[in-house]
């Protein structure tokens, strides 16, 4: 008996139909994968389903009965619960682990008005018992992790009998380590009986996870996989044409080296280590979170310093005293979480396509120091050209991009003028497999200099590039052979 | 958040299009409430249309607005300039000083003035970029600082011709024919001087801030300074130049008092802070742009003179301005943060 069951539901705005007849059964003790390119339906979808909008036609049933929550507290009390990929609002920094786990207690009068340390604390490790979660309850919120901050989430949601819990992207800032223990506790959950919707890009949560897998294209069902799923026919019915050629080709001939660290220590403990890259190579740096990779892309780009080591550009010695000293030098670098390090805020002067593209450059494309002409606007036409951005015109926001396409206007700010090191952190963060291959082909292109690519995720490293190098505890070694097919 | 910044795309896209007309009135609301008090006003008392009385309510916003849009410089990079209101107020008083006791003439004095504005703006600017104070509290340190060093030459006098100093001895100086001619002169014997200043002020600020290389690294670290330093802006820089721009158009504003009333007096410029401030917010609401703008901020200036002069005209008592002025910008702010959010 189905626990869910969404009938072809629609759901348009204006013109456009983000759900067209989409229906959709999870089933207790079941998880059910959607999958679905930027665009799909999926986030409305999950956002009908936990109250945050509602469908212009079609019917949900919920345990039989119509289901139409008309906010998420409702949908929660009903005991479907949305844990949000941001798990910031879980909790408030200052406030203990324990505080956030019965933090909408609190609110909603469950708790007596004058609380003791003690009794919070009791409650909380009540919480921790009966869902099987271990988490330190006496450490600030503010101190714990994602992943942890995720897990303070989801046993909020199963204290308050959360009998389907729907996981946006649940592993897209955790580690390889962190992600292995989601899945634990997830199928541990589905064990005793939970369902579990979640949205994921990745193989290795669908892999790890899935019972089913559905597919959403332009707000419509186009297919549904179930174990054992073909990965790569799930994502070529994803995007809606075939998959080129996975791995490029690895390339062995570059031309002369353009940048070298020698003897370098990211920390004064850490293993010293060398770094050689030439002309047109690519070449990917994979690791846990916090293994050194964002440090080393910084200490390059000139943000904080190596701890030891001479760094060398075209055969000079090289030590940027700042990220302006850097561009000079002929380093541009994109830095992880685009929102945060490159883009202007909606509705504020820069935060069109062209100029966010053009923040960098404005010295050289408006030498005068007034902006009359059009430079950036043909500049961002030409990205858009090039890089394949899915937008109305280069005039448009930014925000009214896809991620993949947000992410695409951000490599294109660096591409758009020649550098000799082009540094990406994370360049495949919230990008889907169709923008991910164009991203893929660009930086592939690149022949004037040579690309470094930091990426928690070894299967976008060995997409991208010639090489692969893996960073632990702040050191750098090769990849040794044999792992590649992770 | 991949999902939810692709699902705002269709969206605001439909908005855009669905909405035009709500949003072609937001956009233009401040404009059509002028007009409408316009014809309000000239249908009560068709004395308000007149030349001269428009040119009054110009010149009696013209201070108001020169500082206003230095306000909005420093709103532009996310500062706030608190001291705008003080450094006019000691402008005053400088120029009166300068004139009066150091016998200097128009030019000289004009130039001090500028530079003692230029100088505060570099002080707050290197409280602000240099020791990381934030920037409300660091202009509000300057605000205190300069409402009791104008009182300390004179030793809290009011400066005018004759003036006895601390000292004992008599003032020899006199206010400059010249300098006067700042405040008091009328350009064809129509537009005042300081309406005229005014408007190139506007003009030069607003090609400044919208037009040029500077004025969107200006904008660019108010929205994300980390992403401007990233993409190799130098936001120390640009930090200081707003507050130096902001520090030498209030002195402005002081200089164009100090020229019309002809004394260095203590009070002056009390309420020039809350008049220019309310302008730049105000301004925010104007083509429905929610973002500090000079020209919002011009309009916003214009708009509350407007009121004003039309209020008094109908005999609205002086001391319920104030009140009005605050409900004005009640109002703005609404428009802008209320109605205009509705859209997204």
């Amino acid at each position: 008996m189905p626990n869910l069951k969404v009938n072809s539901i629609s759901r348009s705005f204006g013109s456009t139909r983000a759900l067209s007849n989409a229906s959709l059964v999870v089933n207790k003790g079941e998880i059910v994968a959607l999958m679905g390119a930027n665009g799909a339906g999926k986030s409305t979808l999950v956002k009908i389903l936990s109250g945050v909008d509602r469908p212009d036609a079609g019917e949900i049933l919920w345990k039989d009965r119509a289901y139409a929550p008309r906010n998420p507290a409702e949908a929660a009390q009903l005991g479907i619960v949305t844990v949000h990929q941001s798990t910031d609002v879980v909790g408030v920094p200052g406030l203990t682990v324990a505080d956030a786990l019965l933090l909408n207690r609190f609110v909603d009068g469950r708790q007596p008005f004058f609380l003791s340390r003690r009794s919070v604390r009791r409650q909380a490790e009540q919480i921790l018992a009966e869902t099987g979660l271990s988490l330190p309850l006496d450490l600030d919120f503010g101190d714990l992790g994602t992943a942890d901050r995720q897990l303070v989430a989801i046993a909020r949601a199963l204290s308050n009998r959360a009998e389907l819990l729907i996981m946006d992207e649940p592993t897209a800032s955790l580690s390889i380590a962190e992600s292995r223990r989601l899945y634990d506790i997830l199928l541990s959950l589905k064990a005793r009986g939970l369902a579990i919707l979640f949205i994921s890009h990745r193989t290795q949560d669908l892999q790890a996870l899935a019972d089913r897998v559905e597919i959403l294209r332009g707000g419509s069902n186009v297919g549904s996989f179930t174990r054992p799923i073909d990965f790569d026919r799930a994502i070529e019915t994803m995007i809606g044409r075939s998959l080129s050629a996975a791995h490029p080709a690895r390339r062995t001939e570059f031309g002369e080296t353009v940048f070298s660290i020698r003897g370098g220590k990211l920390l004064p403990h850490s293993k010293p280590f060398d770094l050689t890259l030439a002309k047109g190579e690519v070449v990917a740096i994979t690791g846990v979170l916090g293994a050194g990779k964002s440090r080393l892309l910084s200490a390059i780009f000139g943000i904080g310093a190596l701890a030891e080591g001479e760094m060398q550009l075209d055969g000079q010695s090289y030590k940027p005293a700042g990220p302006a000293d850097a561009i000079g030098a002929g380093i541009a670098m994109a830095a992880e979480d685009r929102r945060r390090s490159s883009l202007m805020p909606s509705d504020w002067p820069g935060e069109s396509i062209a100029a966010t593209i053009s923040l960098p450059h404005l010295k050289r494309w408006y030498p005068s120091g007034f902006m009359f002409s059009g430079r950036e606007l043909r500049e961002g036409a030409n990205a858009i050209g090039r890089l394949g951005i899915k937008a109305e015109s280069a005039s448009a926001s930014v925000w009214s991009l896809s991620g993949g396409n947000q992410q695409k206007v951000v490599l294109a700010r660096w591409e758009a003028e020649p550098s000799r090191l082009l540094l990406l952190d994370e360049p495949f963060q919230g990008v889907d497999v169709g923008a991910r291959q164009d991203i893929i082909d660009t930086i592939r292109k690149r022949s004037e200099g040579a690309t470094l690519i930091a990426t928690s995720d070894a299967e976008e490293a060995h997409a991208v590039a010639d090489r692969v190098l893996v960073m632990e505890h702040h050191g750098l070694r090769d990849e040794i052979e044999g792992q590649e097919n992770i | 958040m991949t999902d939810a910044q692709q699902a705002k795309g269709p969206d605001s896209a439909v908005a855009n299009r669905k909405g035009s007309l709500q949003d072609a009135i937001r956009r233009s609301a401040v404009f059509i409430l002028l007009a409408l008090l316009f014809v309000v006003f000239t249908a009560a008392q068709p004395a308000f249309l007149n030349i001269n009385n428009l040119m009054s309510v110009l010149q009696a916003v013209s201070v108001v607005a020169i500082i206003g849009a230095g306000v909005t410089v420093t709103l532009a990079i996310g500062g706030f300039d608190l001291s705008v209101g003080a450094v006019a107020a000691s402008s005053v008083m400088a120029a009166s000083y300068a004139m009066i006791v150091l016998n200097f003439g128009a030019a000289a004095t004009v130039l001090l003035v500028l530079a003692f504005g230029a100088v505060i703006g570099l002080i707050n600017a290197l409280m602000i970029v240099r020791l990381k104070v934030p920037d409300l509290l660091a202009t509000l340190a300057m605000m205190f600082l300069l409402t009791g060093l104008q009182l300390i030459p004179t030793a809290g006098r009011s400066i005018s011709v004759g003036l006895i100093l601390p000292d004992g001895s008599t003032a020899t100086g006199k206010y400059d024919p010249l300098f006067l001619m700042i405040g008091r002169s009328s350009l064809f014997g129509v537009v005042p001087l300081p309406v005229v200043i005014m408007l190139i002020v506007a003009i030069v600020l607003f090609v400044l801030t919208e037009r040029t290389r500077l004025g969107r690294l200006l904008y660019a670290t108010g929205g994300n300074e980390v992403a401007t330093r990233l993409a190799g802006g130098n936001t120390a820089r640009i930090k200081t130049i707003a507050y130096v721009v902001s520090g030498m158009l209030a002195s402005l504003g002081g200089i164009i008092v100090a020229a019309r009333v002809g004394r260095g007096d203590v009070s002056s410029g009390a309420s020039l802070l809350m008049d220019s401030v309310a302008a730049a917010l105000i301004g925010f609401a104007v083509l429905g742009l929610r973002r500090p703008n000079v020209l919002g901020t011009i309009v916003g200036a214009v708009f509350v003179g407007v009121l004003l002069n039309g209020l008094t005209m109908l005999n609205a008592p002086y001391y319920t301005q104030d009140f009005i002025k605050g409900a004005v910008l009640a109002g703005a702010l609404a428009l802008t943060y209320g109605i205009g959010a509705n859209r997204s």
